[in-house]
């Protein structure tokens, strides 16, 4: 099922990112053992240079990643009247094993690379580029990710076939099935609420402390960047345990991915695109701590830090109002007074 | 915050007046981009149109259609054969059907021959689809001779013409009684040609059919959902070897980009060079190059996207309809409705504006580490 245009262009982007980053690593071990920046070398002129290109390159690169995780999601939601028994992005991601670790991959380079990304905005900030060979040493880790992630997508296109009958969300998210996704979708809705409050209420209080502290306080910095995680971890579980059903008013549909179907007006972009970016934020505001502490960039990341925690602040004050929104509108009663 | 937008500002002011300066240059550009975009749109959104149109269409056919196998043939059902289906759980109602294909001599065509279920015309009657009456030019009431396989003629006449909006799945339907249908097809008495299960559930639908198996070994089962599943797969599969076959143009267009990206003008080198020498940095002529690049891409994407809205639901996409569409001799005329789809517009962009953008990567590049000295030197 490789000729559906969408399957095309993710494969694409995929292999343009693969190849991107094949073409950085050999500069990207040349940096890391030749850069010094006080040299007045032909070489280290050269290095310069092409530092411009490279980190544009890997801009662009992980830029794409970014937009290809909405795509890959976006079309799995589509594709999902080609097979039997699929409903939703679900039914599509089980058609065969790679489905689920594919998108997790692409979730995982996602952040990874939002981290990145801003670990290289500060540093091209700095007059003297005092991260360079961390950059590049970070691309080179990261890079085996990327492809692996490459390669658990093809394998998953290459293995889709329309006469696989797969299973829909209501079998894997029920609450008997044995997953992890299970689990959170069987956690009563009581403590559900509390975990997915008190974690974006926590978040939004310690992106308030790092950001009102003008991006200075670095142990803020580290525990919004934890407290983002916590949050996308609990809002996920919090979507499938309860917001879900209020927005299918129906107590044991814990699907977190119908919520993106048409018949419900889209309303899952709603609560994750503003996650997504919140977490991205929050995880990028702890990357640039262990940095704030060289000269150069004593100036630059607490201001930079604390635009991101602006971000992520606002980003998950706005998923825990779309999701208290919801839950208003919804007919439903899960917690009936006792 | 304030400083940065200002920053862009003045960054995409420079930019605009700077491409403004080579006008000739930057529109043959954008006029092959703008087409490029134009041939891509014009044949995703034509696909999901048609995608649609036959989902509409399907929604109101049975759910499932039962026929019976003969040496791995389609044969009619005989008497007694719905009998032994019986009652299954779930079916709300089963009938037979009769239906049969025609092939006119006089226009070279296949009709397809019915009996309707429902308001069935009176016996000499017939009521024939639109394309049928443009090709043989038939009105209400007139008469029409029909030269049945077994060599007598068959005279009938027009009682009504269907409505065009149901066209694409009645250009080619003759509608007659049961008695005017068997005597012409000399169909035996109790056969029918299949049978229509209507099933009220659509999670029954699989456990009826496995019933269904069981009960009659020689039964074939066609769901609707297969069918529809197959349309959309076919659409897909036509559109995606459509686009693989122009990801060739997609490639020239890529190699256009880097030429025109990397040919700079001397005049625009020393321009550069200047830029540099009044205390731009490398990455603000990266900045502007990029703008360059975005505005070039989004005008080219808007306008090519917009004509190609306007050939596909307009013009009934006259470029592409004979590989898309597939063929006929009395193909139905029908006009698509407009409808445009997030993944296909997400899609598209994916495959015009990251091949541009990665071909100009390196020339913008270039241009950008000139050094302001040499330029101005030379």
């Amino acid at each position: 099922m490789i000729f559906q245009p969408a399957i095309i262009a993710l494969l694409l982007a995929s292999a343009l990112c693969v190849l991107g980053l094949a073409a950085s690593a050999p500069f990207a071990f040349e940096v890391m053992r030749r850069w010094d920046i006080r040299s007045g070398s032909e070489r280290q002129l050269q290095l310069e240079r092409r530092t411009y290109l490279f980190s544009t390159l890997l801009t662009l690169v992980l830029g794409l990643q970014l937009a290809a995780v909405l795509l890959f999601v976006f079309n799995a939601e589509k594709m999902s009247g080609m097979f039997v028994g699929a409903m939703c992005a679900v039914g599509t991601l089980n058609v065969n094993a790679f489905g689920f670790p594919a998108l997790n991959a692409k979730i995982a380079v996602f952040f990874l690379a939002a981290m990145w990304l801003a670990i290289n905005h500060v540093d091209s900030r700095a007059h003297d580029y005092p991260l360079v060979r961390i950059k590049y040493g970070l691309l080179l880790l990261m890079a085996p990710l990327l492809a692996a992630s490459a390669w658990i997508e093809l394998q998953y296109f290459l293995g889709l076939k329309a006469d696989v009958i797969t299973s829909c969300c209501g079998s894997l998210f029920s609450e008997g099935s044995p997953t992890l996704a299970a689990e959170a979708s069987a956690m009563a809705p009581l403590p559900a609420m509390w975990l997915f409050y008190g974690s974006l209420g926590a978040a939004i209080a310690l992106a308030a402390w790092h950001g009102l502290g003008g991006g200075r306080s670095r142990v803020a910095g580290y525990a919004l960047a934890t407290a983002s995680a916590t949050a996308f971890v609990a809002t996920i579980a919090g979507i499938l345990s309860f917001v879900s059903l209020y927005i299918y008013e129906h107590p044991h549909h814990h699907c977190p991915f119908c919520i993106l179907k048409p018949e419900y007006g889209y309303q899952g972009y709603w609560l994750y695109v503003p996650l997504f970016f919140a977490t991205a934020a929050g995880l990028a505001a702890g990357a640039v701590q262990p940095f704030a502490r060289i000269a150069s960039l004593r100036e630059i990341v607490p201001g930079f830090s604390r635009r991101l925690a602006a971000i992520a602040a606002s980003g998950f004050a706005l998923t825990a109002g779309i999701a208290t929104l919801m839950i208003w509108q919804s007919r439903l009663m899960l917690l009936a007074q006792a | 915050m304030k400083l940065w937008l200002e920053k862009q500002r003045y960054l995409i002011d420079y930019t605009l007046a700077s491409l403004a300066r080579r006008k000739a240059r930057n529109l043959g550009l954008l006029l092959v981009y703008t087409l490029l975009v134009f041939m891509l749109a014009s044949v995703t959104l034509y696909t999901h149109a048609l995608r649609q149109e036959a989902a509409r269409v399907l929604a109101s056919s049975p759910e499932v259609i039962v026929q019976r196998m003969v040496a791995g043939r389609h044969d009619l059902i005989p008497p007694g054969y719905m009998e032994k289906i019986g009652r299954i759980r779930g079916v709300q109602k089963m009938e037979g059907r009769l239906w049969g294909y025609y092939y006119d001599t006089v226009t070279r065509a296949n009709y397809t021959f019915m009996v309707p279920a429902v308001s069935v015309p009176a016996n000499n009657e017939i009521i024939v689809g639109p394309a049928l009456e443009r090709s043989r030019g038939l009105a209400r009431n007139n008469g029409v001779t029909f030269r049945s396989y077994s060599g007598k003629l068959h005279s009938f006449v027009i009682a009504e013409v269907l409505p065009q909006a149901s066209e694409l799945v009645s250009a080619d339907l003759v509608l007659m009684s049961e008695e005017n249908f068997r005597a012409f097809f000399d169909y035996p008495v109790g056969h029918y040609t299949d049978i229509a299960l209507s099933v009220a559930n659509p999670q029954e639908v699989r456990n009826v059919a496995l019933k269904l198996a069981a009960a009659l070994p020689d039964a074939r089962p066609i769901l609707r959902d297969e069918v529809l599943r197959t349309y959309a797969s076919i659409f897909d599969w036509r559109e995606g070897i459509v686009l693989a076959l122009l990801s060739a143009a997609i490639l020239a267009f890529g190699i256009l980009a880097w030429e025109k990206a990397s040919g700079l003008s001397a005049e625009e080198k020393r321009e550069i060079g200047i830029l540099k020498a009044i205390g731009w940095e490398t990455g603000d002529v990266i900045k502007m190059k990029f703008w360059e690049g975005l505005l070039v891409s989004l005008t080219a994407f808007l306008v090519g996207f917009v004509a190609a809205y306007v050939h596909v639901f307009h013009f009934a996409a006259a470029l592409f309809e004979p590989v898309l569409k597939g063929w006929a001799v009395l193909y139905p005329r029908f006009q698509l409705s407009p409808h445009i789809d997030g993944v296909q517009v997400a899609t598209l962009f994916f495959f015009t504006v990251v091949p541009y953008a990665a071909a100009v990567l390196v020339p913008i590049w270039k241009a950008a580490i000139t050094d302001p000295d040499t330029v101005m030197r030379g």
